[in-house]
């Protein structure tokens, strides 16, 4: 019977709320305010900010050197490329010859760049087991790996799933004008996931012995947290066209040099119409070659100055004092009867 | 609440004319008792709500204990006479079984046995012997129990269809082919949400769990064996005696049998029931069980009382009516549903074209997917039986695919949003409860909230209803004119304040409220000769004596030699009346149920009360019959002058008659409440007949109201005319300006009044609901053929008004239109033909429909309030009934004003901005999800990880809009009272409509795009990795959108600020600590990702892009065209530099 309180109520002597600025709706507030004069002010602040920017990174852009070998239609003879590359009698060496256009500064980063392969396909990128990779007592926990998950009398693959059973498996060897040049293939993988997210004790067990070779095989003698090109394709991409780290060239590549890459086209993307293609590329503060920024950043901050101006005219063709009472909706009706 | 107002609703809802009368003692049928002094129905202005509507319970008796008793003294039922009654077990009491609608019927209705409650008193164990199932007395007023709480709180809070919703995409998640989320992740939003809201519903209930515990542990005293012991309430059963004494609360619903006053009065105070401090009588008898006392009244003046228990535990009168007010839904709720739907179809859409999508995509890769490294559909495990895993054909894979998207994209309907709105309202309570603004000093009444879920429909409100007396008005009478045997006496401004003590038994006798008399009259009744000196004196004996009023003296604070004498009853009326006739020498000094004992110029007289027929609304009058000093027997009657002009044998001075209707229509005009008084001298024979019809009447069995009212009707006629009696009932402080500034804001006033038009008109300009200005239409038709014409006339009047002007198309129009009409209009509305032209609906239809978004104070009015979109009670004199059924109660009409003006536009604008934000922020999240989804083959797959998902609409951004739904403020206090105009923004939906959501909803697609597709075209053909992406997105989503919420922010205040600020960082950290687990593939992406310069670059473009056409729209409209709103915060932002610069 909630009438007690009301009783409580009307007995206490003072009931009357007590006086705070915050019960009372007026704390200290501070208003901004979009005035003609911040809104030019902003937009020209943007516009320059973000064409200097622009021009940054531009130029960063444009110092980088990147050379881009698409080689899986050359590396197969024409006819049946999925027979082919499914064959494992076949010789499948391939050699490529690039010519340098710039003076490229080491390190040099391979890349290979895998097109139409949707590694962010939802039935691949669930198919794995972190738990496996980390601790060695999970090693059995397979359950999300579906049919790569164990062998037929019950041992668990490590690692499981699609994503390591799909290992990238070509290899480049590279050198430049004949002189065989070294690959720096260690730290190519994070060093979290190193030193973290894969079992320095966890060993390869029973990969790839199945019926369907899916890629790449591993030295069971090396721990996962060594097999630095597995981690690289575990870290899957995001997006269906992708490079992976694939070494470093350590040494500077002189312009019009020649690089042979000599391959071993093993990786099948034949069977989905993917390509594959080799890069190389040195590196500056904004990554890759990546123009798209800079000139994005140069066209927003041309945009913002012509806003800027834009917004200048209208308010000197549209003059209007700020808080003028006439223009409120009732003292207007009364000029101009139209409401 | 008196009674009378209780009486059928529709009433007054469809006679404009309210108030049937000004009588003071209005009563509904009476229940006679046998002394014939008061009904003691009274009862039923302690009950409060609707349930109670005309409804006093009949109690009928068994024939024993009739007869048993009738022998026994009318006088005396004192406590011996109570024990011989009381230690009879065959004493039976026979009451309506159950309370139930069929007592609405009739007070007089006979019980069929079945239905018939049979009370032994004093023996508690054949009254509760089956088959009658009566409860004990334990209330319980909570909803759950601890084993009952779990389940009956989630029925209760799935009945909101969204969170049926998403329990069912819960559900579906848990189909492992449908697994979008990991089952914990998927059913935590839906958890959080009903978590929060569990335990809200707990500790409400715990609350009212402890304050039951207290109520039933309270103890009483209950006669067991012959002895009266201390039992606990709650073990209180029916058909026990219960002695209370003085100043103690009644633990049930009980039929008093005895109390400490010989002729068995006792007084109650009703204060925790309706909020009454009148004291009210209530008669011990034995005839006539009379209406039982409900409990938790409190007994007052009288010693002792002994009730036998008839209603106990939830049968008691409180407990069936402790049911709350119908729950509302506000205007922009319901507008809300709209584009809910809107956002459903958008939902499904967007499902539809990916399921599509995929569809046609598995379709032109079906030669592939047995191999392909990322499908791979063929099971190679065992060579010799090649199987197809996890696939059940290309149609499966569409259907299934709809359904992970349906649960993907679900936080397209905000789940938040609901718990937000339920959050915010509470806040928004919070700083109403608070306002001193709306704090009644005079009463320490705060404002009360009591209706939680239509806040924001206060900023919308087109039409106000209003009751007048109690709400208007302070329904403190004060005593103004008399008119007495033609001579009109109302120049009291030359008259002081008159208290005029009288001396009884040595003790000085003041009266507490003072009124200004008349030197003329004074001087008339003290000295003056002749019939219109006879009449005066007769004047106010009526008045003193035909009423219901209780002095009640108390010690004199200020003088201790002297007492002051507080007239105490149940209408305003009355007690002014008895205050004016002492003022003028007729003190009434004590009342008992068989006289009165009146004080006339220091001489004590004696009449004795006779009979007495109560007020009813058919009579509308009330009258006395006494036996004076003089041995003679004469009827006095009050009344309304319409009742009572046609009972006055006009025969008899003429003069005088129309003296007295000209002074009557002169009173009207200056808004007073008229009565009539006239009396009538009654033979002997004529007493004894009246006697005997009066006898059998009041102990009749079937319809007894009825007939007691023909016994009035056939006495009171041919009536010696008296005089009239001028009332005012005072405004309320601030009343002309509360309604000025109403009808400034665009809202259109309407007070319902039970005035006669000159009086409603009157009252009208008094109050500023009227001006000058105005052109009134009158509609005040007998018939329906009149009222059709005086509709034309009006439609015509108001075209040709709207033609001639034309400088200003807004007329100012008044409608005064009486209860008659309105029924007939109300009838040819529903038959539609009648109208003749279109234009005649939108005129009156109008008024009725759009009682959407209206609003109603009133005092009284409980069907009123809570037909009302908005029902506002003003917690006055009358009582707390009407709060109980308010949505919002308040001590004073003129806190309508802030409560509209400032906090209603707060709640609106703040509400409707919420309901915008939600829907926008979710989806812009749900946009990006969807084009991650064309670049991942249509799989759903997300690079955000889901944890990220599912507390984006529950953390990332919950708490800011909440906040800024809470605090912000559009515009100050200052401003908004200052032009009331301001309040037409909320009229016209400007703070949500349907443009808005479009235009929203359009930068949300915007910025989806921008903070997808520049990562995406920056990041194409990099090494970037999914997870890294994904926290890229998340943060500039969750920056994008807070940011899109700073930027509406009007007023920063450190709060606003944690809020925003707080949980961008809080974001982050969330996103870090999901990325330092090293068992998600994301594992360390976010320290990464932020380790690269184009990491930082593309969250500045990302947030700079999606935010410039916000921004400029902005800067646009609030330059260029600028609303209202707009334009007062310029000013507002001038003056207060202004101010800054003084």
């Amino acid at each position: 019977m909630d009438t007690s309180d009301s009783e409580g109520d009307s007995r206490k002597s003072n009931n009357k709320p007590k006086y705070s600025k915050f019960s009372q709706q007026e704390l200290p507030a501070c208003k901004p305010r979009l005035t003609p004069g911040t809104v030019v002010v902003a937009f020209s602040l943007i516009g320059v900010i973000f064409i200097l920017i622009g021009l940054a990174s531009l130029s960063a852009s444009q110092e980088i050197v990147e050379l881009v070998d698409r080689y899986d239609a050359d590396c197969v003879p024409t006819g049946d490329k999925v027979g082919f590359i499914q064959n494992s009698e076949t010789d499948k060496i391939c050699t490529r010859t690039l010519t340098v256009p710039k003076h490229m500064k080491s390190p040099i980063h391979i890349y290979y760049q895998i097109s139409g392969f949707y590694q962010n396909y939802r039935r691949y990128v669930k198919s794995r087991s972190d738990k496996q990779l980390r601790y060695k007592n999970d090693v059995h926990v397979t359950k999300d790996c579906h049919y790569e998950a164990n062998t037929d009398d019950g041992a668990p693959i490590v690692p499981c799933g699609l994503i390591a059973w799909s290992m990238f498996n070509d290899t480049f060897a590279i050198s430049v004008n004949k002189n065989t040049i070294e690959v720096n293939k260690k730290d190519i993988a994070w060093k979290s996931d190193k030193n973290n997210k894969f079992g320095s004790d966890i060993y390869p067990s029973n990969f790839q012995k199945g019926s369907l070779i899916g890629g790449a095989k591993l030295n069971e003698s090396i721990p996962l947290s060594e097999q630095e090109d597995l981690i690289v394709w575990m870290r899957t991409a995001a997006l269906p066209t992708f490079r992976k780290l694939y070494g470093r060239i350590e040494t500077d590549i002189m312009a019009n040099d020649q690089v042979t890459v000599v391959i071993q086209n093993n990786y099948n993307t034949y069977s989905f119409g993917g390509s594959k293609a080799l890069v190389l590329s040195t590196t500056t503060w904004i990554g890759g070659k990546n123009n798209f920024i800079g000139v994005a950043y140069l066209t927003l901050g041309s945009l913002c100055l012509f806003l800027a101006m834009g917004f200048i005219v209208l308010y000197m063709v549209k003059r209007r004092t700020l808080g003028d009472p006439t223009y409120l909706s009732w003292n207007r009706d009364t000029l101009d009867h139209r409401y | 609440m008196r009674p009378e107002r209780q009486s059928p609703p529709p009433r007054e809802a469809t006679t404009g004319e309210l108030e049937a009368m000004d009588v003071p003692v209005k009563l509904p049928d009476p229940v006679p008792s046998p002394i014939s002094r008061q009904s003691p129905s009274v009862g039923l202005s302690m009950s409060r709500s609707l349930r109670s509507v005309g409804d006093a319970p009949s109690i009928t008796f068994a024939a024993d204990i009739r007869s048993g008793t009738r022998a026994e003294s009318n006088a005396s039922s004192s406590f011996e006479s109570f024990r011989r009654a009381g230690s009879r077990p065959g004493a039976v009491a026979r009451l309506p079984s159950r309370r139930s609608a069929s007592e609405r019927a009739g007070s007089q209705r006979d019980l069929r046995d079945e239905d018939a409650r049979f009370v032994y008193i004093n023996d508690a164990a054949r009254t509760n012997a089956p088959p009658a199932k009566f409860p004990d007395n334990a209330v319980r007023t909570t909803k759950y129990s601890i084993l009952t709480f779990i389940p009956r709180n989630l029925y209760e809070q799935f009945h909101r269809v969204a969170y049926v919703y998403f329990l069912i995409l819960a559900a579906l998640n848990q189909v492992p082919q449908l697994g979008v989320f990991s089952p914990v992740a998927s059913v935590l939003p839906l958890a959080f949400v009903l978590g929060v809201t569990a335990v809200k519903d707990a500790y409400e209930d715990w609350r009212r769990h402890r304050s039951d515990e207290n109520e039933n542990n309270r103890t009483a005293s209950v006669f067991v064996n012959g002895v009266f012991q201390p039992k606990r309430w709650k073990e209180i059963q029916v058909g026990e005696l219960v002695r209370v004494v003085a100043n103690e609360t009644l633990p049930c619903d009980m039929v008093l049998v005895a109390t400490s006053d010989p002729t068995g009065v006792a007084y109650v105070q009703t204060i925790n029931l309706d909020g009454e401090s009148n004291l009210k009588t209530r008669y011990a008898k034995k005839e006539t069980m009379s209406t039982p006392t409900e409990a938790l009244a409190g007994l007052k003046n009288t010693a002792w009382a002994i009730g036998v228990a008839v209603y106990t535990g939830r049968d008691t009168k409180v407990m069936l009516n402790s049911s709350g007010a119908p729950s509302k839904r506000s205007r922009l709720e319901t507008h809300m549903n709209r584009e809910t739907i809107v956002l459903a179809v958008v939902l499904v859409l967007l499902c539809s074209l990916v399921s599509l999508l995929a569809g046609i995509w598995l379709h032109n890769h079906d030669d592939e997917l047995g191999v392909i490294p990322f499908f791979r559909k063929k099971d190679f495990s065992d060579p010799n039986k090649v199987e197809n895993y996890n696939w059940y054909g290309t149609g499966a894979q569409v259907v299934f695919t709809f359904m992970m998207a349906v649960i993907q994209f679900q936080v397209m309907i905000p789940i938040a949003l609901f718990i937000s709105m339920e959050l915010v309202r509470v806040g928004q309570a919070y700083f109403m409860v608070q306002d001193k603004h709306l704090f009644d000093d005079k009463r320490q009444a705060k404002f009360q909230c009591r209706a939680l879920n239509i806040n924001e429909d206060l900023g919308q409100i087109k039409y106000v209803f209003s009751d007048k007396t109690g709400t208007l008005t302070e329904n403190r009478m004060e005593f103004r004119c008399a008119s007495v045997h033609g001579g009109d006496f109302s120049e009291t401004d030359g008259g002081e304040e008159d208290g005029h003590a009288v001396t009884a038994d040595g003790v000085v006798l003041r009266p507490k409220t003072a009124v200004k008399t008349d030197p003329k009259l004074m001087a008339l009744l003290k000295d003056g000769t002749g019939a219109k000196a006879d009449a005066a004196r007769e004047f106010f004996l009526t008045l003193v004596t035909c009423n219901t009023i209780v002095p009640i003296i108390a010690d004199d604070e200020a003088d201790p030699a002297a007492k002051l004498v507080e007239y105490q009853g149940e209408s305003p009326d009355e007690q002014a009346l008895v205050y004016a006739a002492a003022a003028y020498g007729y003190t009434l000094v004590e009342r008992t149920s068989g006289h009165t004992i009146v004080d006339v110029f220091g001489n004590r007289q004696r009449f004795d009360v006779l009979g007495l027929h109560d007020f009813d609304s058919d009579r509308k009058r009330m009258s006395v019959i006494i036996g004076c000093p003089d041995k003679t027997v004469k009827l006095f009657v009050k009344g309304a002058d319409n009742s009572m002009l046609g009972i006055i044998d006009k025969t008899m001075n003429t003069d005088v008659v129309h003296a007295t209707e000209k002074h009557l229509h002169s009173y009207s005009s200056l808004g007073l409440r008229t009565l009539v008084i006239g009396t009538r001298e009654l033979s002997q024979a004529e007493f004894e007949e009246w006697q005997m019809a009066y006898d059998k009447a009041s102990t009749a069995l079937l319809g007894r109201g009825g007939l007691l009212r023909g016994v009035a009707a056939d006495i009171e006629r041919n009536l010696r005319f008296l005089g009239a009696s001028g009332i005012e009932d005072k405004l309320q402080d601030g009343v002309p300006e509360a309604i000025e500034k109403l009808r400034q804001s665009g809202i259109k006033v309407w007070v319902l009044t039970g005035d006669k038009q000159e009086t409603a008109i009157s009252i009208g300009y008094s109050c500023k609901l009227l001006t000058r200005e105005m052109t009134q239409i009158v509609i005040n038709s007998n018939s329906m053929e009149s009222c059709r014409k005086g509709i034309d006339d009006a439609i015509a009047v108001v075209n040709k008004l709207r033609s001639l002007s034309t400088d200003s198309p807004r007329v100012p129009l008044a409608l005064i239109i009486d209860g008659n009409s309105l029924v007939y209009i109300f009838d040819t509305d529903q038959e539609d033909k009648f109208f003749p032209t279109s234009s005649a609906i939108s005129l009156f239809t109008k008024f009725f429909i759009n009682m959407k978004t209206s609003i109603f104070p009133g005092a009284n009015d409980v069907s009123m309030i809570q037909m009302a979109d908005v029902g506002i009670g003003i917690s006055g004199q009358e009582g707390r009934q009407a709060v109980m059924a308010s949505d919002f109660a308040m001590g004073q009409f003129r806190f309508l004003v802030p409560l509209l003006l400032v906090h209603g536009h707060w709640n609106y604008q703040r509400m409707g901005y919420m309901i915008l934000y939600n829907f926008y922020r979710n989806a812009t999240f749900v946009f990006v999800l969807f084009w991650y989804v064309l670049y991942t083959g249509f799989t759903l797959t997300t690079a955000i990880t889901e944890w990220s998902s599912v507390l984006y609409s529950v953390i990332y951004t919950a708490v800011p809009t909440i906040i800024v739904a809470i605090l912000d403020k559009d515009l100050g206090r200052r401003t908004l009272l200052k032009y009331p105009q301001l309040y037409g923004a909320g009229q016209r939906e400007e703070s949500y409509n349907l443009r808005l959501f479009i235009f929203i909803m359009t930068d949300s697609i915007w910025q989806s795009l921008t903070i997808f597709f520049i990562p995406y075209l920056a990041y194409r053909k990099s090494t970037i990795d999914g997870a890294s992406l994904g926290d890229l997105w998340t943060l500039s989503v969750v920056i994008l959108v807070n940011i899109h919420l700073a930027m509406d922010v009007i007023r920063w205040n450190w709060i606003t600020h944690t809020a925003i600020w707080g949980s961008i960082i809080a974001t982050l950290i969330c996103v870090m600590i999901i990325d330092s687990i090293p068992i998600l593939p994301g594992f360390w992406a976010i320290y990464k990702v932020m380790g690269t310069r184009l990491f930082w670059a593309l969250l500045l473009a990302v947030i700079v892009v999606g935010m410039i056409p916000h921004f400029a729209a902005k800067a646009i409209r609030e330059h260029f065209i600028p609303n209202d709103i707009q334009i007062a915060r310029e000013m507002e932002n001038s003056r207060d530099s202004g101010d800054a610069l003084i």
